[in-house]
C-alpha cells in the first residue's frame, strides 16, 4: 500500500444517544481517489464530516477514537486549522452569494485574514479556475456574482474555492448528484486530474461513479466499514456476502 | 345541474366578499390621506418646513424644530438598538433549541407589547431623573426599546432562512465561526436585516407617549443630544389640543409630513428588499 496520509482508529459517532459510527478504522492513501459508499443512511456523509470536525457544528454530534492527519490526531487540533488541511465540497453547490467569482475563490485567503498582494490574488484565481476547467468560461464575468452560473459550473467554483487554499485532503459528499449528466462528467474528469496534487475521498451513490473514478473503496453497512480494499477488487471478487449484495441491487 | 348551480353561486359569493371586504379594509387608509392633504395643504409651504413655530396670532411660522428633532431621535435610537438588535437576533437564530434562547424569545415578545408609554416612564426614571433635565437622548433610549424587538425579531426571522450549507461551506474553508458570522452569514441576510430596522423606524417615527416626559419638546432646534428636542408626533398632540384654528391647521399639515416620512421609509424598505435580495 501506498503512503497514507488519513487513519481512522476506532472511530464512533453519534447524535445524541443515536450510534451512527461503528468501531472505524480505514487508512486512506495519499494521492489516490477513495470512494465510501453504501446505501442511505449508513454513515457516509457522517464519517466524511467527522474527518473534517463539520460534525461538531450539528446539534448532539460528538466522537469517540482518533483521526490522524500525517500522525497528528485531528481532534486534538484546532478544527479551524484542520478545516483549512481538509477542505470539503458538497452536494449542493453553494457559492458565497454575496460575493463575485473573483471573490469566492480567494474566499478562504479574504476570510481567514491572509493578505495577497493584487498580483497573487489574480495568478491563484487564473491558475485554479483553469485547474477546474472554468477559466474559459468565466474569465470575462470575474466580477460578476457566482449564482448566474450553471448548477455544473457553480460546483466546479466551489471545488475551485476548496482547493484555492492547497488543502491536503479534499472531501467530497456527493458532489455530482445534483446536477445533470454531462456537468457530472466534467466533475468526474476533474476528481481524476485532482488526485495529482491532492487526496481525494468521496461519497457517492453512484457505484458506476466509484468504479469510474475512484482507487480505493470503503463500503459501509449500518455505521460498520464492511470491506475496504482496492476498489478493482471490491467490485470483481468482493470478500464479503453484503457487498456483493449490494453491488448487485439487491439492497440499497 | 340544480346543485352545481348553487355551488358556483356560493362560490362567487365567497370571492366577492373577499374583494369587498379587502377594499373596505384599506378604506381608512384613504380616508386618512383625504382628510389630512384636505386641512392640511393650505398651510404647506418652504417657509412651514424651514421655519421655527410662531406664537398664536402671529402668521407664518414652521415645524423645523419637530423635524430635526425627529431625525435625532430616530438616529439616537438606531444607535443604540440596531447593534444590540442585529446580535441578539444572531443568537437566537444560531441557538434556537438552547433554552437560553427559547427564554430569550419569550421575553421579547413580552417587551413588543410593553404600552409606549411605560417605555417612557422607564426612560424617565432612568435617564431623567438622575440627569434632572429632559433629553433627547432619553426619548432615544425610550424609542429604542420599542425598536429593539422589531429588529431582533426580523434579523432572527432572515437568518434563519439563509441555507446551512453556507455556513458549512464557511466553516470547511477553515473561517472562524465569528468571521462566518459576520462575513458569511451576515450580508447573505443583509436585505432582510435593512428592511426590519426601516420597519422599526417608521414604528418609532410616529411615537408621542413614550416623548412626553423624556424629549419634552422644544419651540427651538437643538443639536444637544442631553437637551430636550421636539419631535413631529409630539408637536401634533400639542397643536391639536391647543383650542387655536390656525394651529389645527399647523397640527394636519405637521400629520403629512410625519405621513409623508413614513410611507417613503415604507417604499425605500420594499426598494432595498428587491435591490439587495439574495438569491441561493
Amino acid at each position: 500500500m501506498e503512503s497514507e496520509i488519513l487513519r481512522i482508529e476506532n472511530l464512533n459517532a453519534y447524535y445524541f444517544e443515536n450510534q451512527v459510527l461503528k468501531n472505524i478504522n480505514l487508512k486512506i492513501p495519499k494521492n489516490k481517489v477513495t470512494a465510501i459508499m453504501g446505501p442511505s443512511g449508513c454513515g457516509k456523509t457522517t464519517l466524511l464530516r467527522c474527518i473534517n470536525r463539520l460534525h461538531e457544528i450539528s446539534p448532539g454530534g460528538r466522537v469517540e477514537g482518533k483521526i490522524f492527519l500525517n500522525e497528528e490526531n485531528i481532534y486534538e487540533m484546532e478544527p479551524m486549522i484542520v478545516r483549512r488541511k481538509i477542505g470539503m465540497v458538497f452536494q449542493r453547490p453553494n457559492p458565497f452569494p454575496t460575493m463575485s467569482i473573483y471573490e469566492n475563490v480567494l474566499a478562504g485567503y479574504r476570510l481567514n485574514g491572509i493578505k495577497l498582494s493584487k498580483k497573487e490574488e489574480e495568478r491563484i484565481v487564473e491558475e485554479t479556475l483553469k485547474r477546474v476547467g472554468l477559466w474559459d468560461e468565466v474569465k470575462d464575468t470575474l466580477r460578476k456574482k457566482g449564482n448566474f452560473l450553471s448548477g455544473g459550473q457553480q460546483q466546479r467554483l466551489c471545488i475551485a474555492r476548496a482547493i484555492a487554499l492547497k488543502p491536503e485532503i479534499l472531501l467530497m459528499d456527493e458532489p455530482t448528484s445534483a446536477l445533470d449528466p454531462i456537468s457530472a462528467a466534467k466533475i468526474e474528469e476533474l476528481i481524476l486530474n485532482l488526485k495529482e496534487n491532492y487526496t481525494v475521498i468521496i461519497v457517492t451513490h453512484n457505484l458506476q461513479q466509484a468504479s469510474r473514478i475512484s482507487d480505493y473503496t470503503a463500503f459501509l453497512f449500518l455505521g460498520e466499514v464492511i470491506e475496504f480494499d482496492k476498489t478493482e477488487k471490491i467490485f470483481t471478487v468482493p470478500s464479503d456476502p453484503r457487498t456483493e449484495n449490494y453491488l448487485l441491487g439487491k439492497f440499497g | 345541474m340544480k346543485k352545481n348551480f348553487k355551488r358556483i353561486i356560493k362560490d362567487r359569493l365567497f370571492k366577492i366578499t373577499i374583494i369587498f371586504l379587502s377594499f373596505f379594509s384599506t378604506l381608512p387608509l384613504f380616508l386618512i390621506l383625504f382628510y389630512l392633504i384636505k386641512n392640511g395643504i393650505s398651510s404647506l409651504n418652504f417657509n412651514f418646513l424651514f421655519n421655527l413655530p410662531k406664537p398664536v396670532g402671529e402668521k407664518g411660522g414652521g415645524i423645523a424644530n419637530a423635524i430635526v428633532g425627529t431625525f435625532i431621535l430616530i438616529l439616537i435610537s438606531s444607535f443604540l438598538s440596531i447593534p444590540v438588535g442585529i446580535l441578539v437576533g444572531i443568537y437566537l437564530s444560531e441557538n434556537k433549541d438552547k433554552n437560553l434562547a427559547k427564554i430569550l424569545s419569550l421575553l421579547i415578545d413580552i417587551l413588543q407589547g410593553v404600552p409606549s408609554i411605560v417605555l417612557g416612564i422607564v426612560a424617565y426614571l432612568w435617564i431623567v431623573r438622575p440627569m434632572k433635565h429632559f433629553s433627547a437622548f432619553s426619548g432615544g433610549v425610550a424609542l429604542s426599546i420599542m425598536m429593539l424587538p422589531v429588529i431582533i425579531k426580523s434579523t432572527e426571522e432572515t437568518l434563519s432562512l439563509i441555507p446551512q450549507s453556507l455556513k458549512e461551506a464557511s466553516l470547511s474553508l477553515g473561517v472562524s465561526y465569528y468571521k462566518t458570522l459576520l462575513f458569511v452569514i451576515l450580508p447573505s441576510g443583509l436585505s432582510g436585516i435593512v428592511t426590519g430596522i426601516l420597519i422599526g423606524i417608521s414604528r418609532i417615527a410616529g411615537e408621542t407617549a413614550p416623548l412626553l416626559f423624556t424629549a419634552f419638546g422644544n419651540p427651538y432646534i437643538n443639536l444637544n443630544i442631553f437637551k430636550p428636542v421636539e419631535a413631529l408626533p409630539h408637536l401634533i398632540y400639542n397643536y391639536a389640543k391647543s383650542p387655536f384654528p390656525e394651529w389645527h391647521q399647523k397640527a394636519w399639515a405637521a400629520s403629512f409630513i410625519l405621513i409623508l416620512i413614513v410611507f417613503i421609509l415604507n417604499f425605500f424598505s420594499k426598494w432595498v428588499v428587491k435591490r439587495w435580495k439574495v438569491k441561493f
